[in-house]
């Protein structure tokens, strides 16, 4: 049974024409915020340049993210759910998370803002006002770090979503969540880096932001090569090193969507 | 609509070496697992055909209802075989084309199993007493019947490759869409529509029917000009 598998195994790396490539590129498990706002597609070029080590991006939510870096299927992580990251490091899957940057969630929803979101300061008031408006809310619900916040803003608000008259679970990522949204012309949060470089906005538009609430750290964590004996440790730590470098908060910073500083350095 | 078929048709009048990467992909990974599940699914298909045991019936209904499998649900299975947590984690395969290809492959062997059975039974039912009188076995009638309907066979393996080039389920999750590594055209169009940009999704989507469209024109040329050749 094993050799029958290995000889499959054979044909099928023989038949995608590859041999084991798997093995020599840094494998990073990442979100969907990072990814669709063209950071990486900036980023990696630099970094590539810089150390020589390839880089291959799974971009997926932080949910997803930290449960491949569990598996031992990605060798670091840069993700957004601080108290999912703590407790992956204090589980022992992880190693030394380092502060990279911050971007921040906004409120979008419609343009002629029927629940009045613009008059508020707080992200908490603006979710009380759509309640009580009676507005559709779409929500990630994925478990990803954008969902962990909504739901922390859910419950600063005191409000119990799932009771909350127009409330909606996507159960999607971050784009699909904001096509949603405008086709229905409901109220939603994203991270800003998405909304800036989403294209089909419809009616939509970004109706609150600058509240404290919805400051959105990113850490990168590498897994721990004690439980993954096999994760390019050397590879995955120049990755955080280079990330949280001067070199790295300098590209970062550098970084524009939609004509916009989206990403905010904040390494120590 | 009209728009965004507009924007579409001039995006795909700026076809770049990247789309040409992605589409190059797509066939090489699909066309591989093609390959694949014929060489699988063929002689399954056959088998079934000619033989007879307990539980036959049971056996076809089990690849039939197979060719209904979701792609999504293939594509976690294989993921935890493969994940590195898995039992054949130790090849780290997960998140590379190889992963794909099996995923893939997994998938179109029943499709190609199940519409070979078919064909295959209804020649056997027409040959079976000229072939046993000849004194062939069971297993060389089958392959004889493989070489003789080659090709209403065809169109198994015409529906394994539709198949394979479409899904987006199981490439999506054991491949993990890594740009310009595991990136094929319907991880690509889930992608762009996931960013809202629905013109370049609907462009992607026009070049992989396009794409479809000409492998099955060559098939189908192959078969004519195969059918004069050697009748």
């Amino acid at each position: 049974m094993a050799s029958a598998f290995r000889t499959l195994i054979a044909a099928l790396l023989l038949a995608a024409g590859l041999p084991a490539l798997a093995q020599d590129a840094l494998v990073v498990a990442s979100t969907t915020s990072t990814e669709q706002s063209g950071l990486f597609s900036w980023l990696l070029p630099k970094f590539e340049a810089a150390t020589g080590i390839r880089v291959r991006v799974v971009a997926v939510g932080t949910g997803q993210a930290i449960d491949i870096g569990r598996r031992g299927d990605a060798d670091v992580l840069l993700v957004h759910d601080r108290a999912a990251e703590d407790k992956f490091v204090a589980d022992g899957w992880g190693i030394a998370r380092r502060d990279v940057m911050v971007n921040d969630f906004v409120v979008v929803g419609p343009r002629d803002d029927p629940a009045g979101v613009r008059s508020v300061r707080g992200a908490a008031q603006a979710l009380q006002r759509i309640d009580a408006a009676r507005q559709g809310f779409v929500s990630r619900g994925d478990k990803s770090g954008t969902h962990a916040a909504e739901l922390r803003l859910w419950k600063e608000a005191g409000i119990d979503p799932k009771r909350s008259p127009g409330y909606k679970e996507a159960g999607a990522g971050m784009g699909p969540t904001l096509n949603l949204a405008a086709a229905i012309n409901a109220y939603t949060v994203a991270d800003r880096a998405t909304w800036a470089a989403f294209k089909n906005r419809q009616q939509l538009d970004l109706v609150l932001a600058g509240d404290p609430a919805l400051f959105n750290p990113y850490g990168v964590i590498p897994v721990n090569p004690a439980r993954h004996p096999h994760v390019k440790k050397e590879a995955a730590e120049r990755f955080a090193q280079w990330l949280t470098s001067p070199a790295g908060q300098e590209a970062i910073a550098a970084f524009r969507a939609d004509g916009q500083p989206v990403f905010f350095p904040n390494a120590r | 609509m009209g728009h965004t078929l507009g924007e579409a048709f001039a995006l795909l009048a700026s076809l770049d070496s990247r789309l040409l990467q992605v589409v190059g992909l797509s066939l090489r990974v699909s066309l591989s697992a093609l390959a694949l599940g014929t060489l699988l699914g063929l002689p399954l298909g056959a088998w079934l055909a000619v033989s007879r045991f307990r539980g036959r019936g049971a056996a076809i209904v089990a690849i039939n209802a197979l060719m209904g499998l979701p792609s999504v649900v293939v594509g976690v299975l294989v993921y935890l075989l493969l994940s590195r947590s898995g039992p054949f984690g130790g090849f780290g395969l997960l998140f590379s084309p190889a992963a794909m290809v099996a995923a893939q492959t997994v998938l179109v062997v029943p499709l190609i199993a199940a519409v070979s059975r078919q064909i295959v039974e209804e020649a056997w039912r027409d040959y079976a007493p000229e072939l046993s009188l000849i004194g062939l076995s069971r297993w060389q009638s089958a392959f004889l019947l493989l070489a003789d309907c080659r090709f209403a066979l065809s169109v198994a393996t015409l529906a394994g490759l539709g198949r394979a080039m479409s899904e987006v389920g199981a490439v999506m999750i054991v491949g993990g869409n890594i740009d310009g590594y595991t990136r094929v055209m319907t991880t690509a169009i889930a992608l762009e529509t996931s960013k809202g940009d629905l013109a370049l999704a609907i462009a992607l989507g026009l070049v992989l029917m396009a794409v479809i469209l000409a492998l099955n024109a060559a098939a189908y040329g192959l078969r004519a000009w195969a059918g004069r050749r050697y009748g």
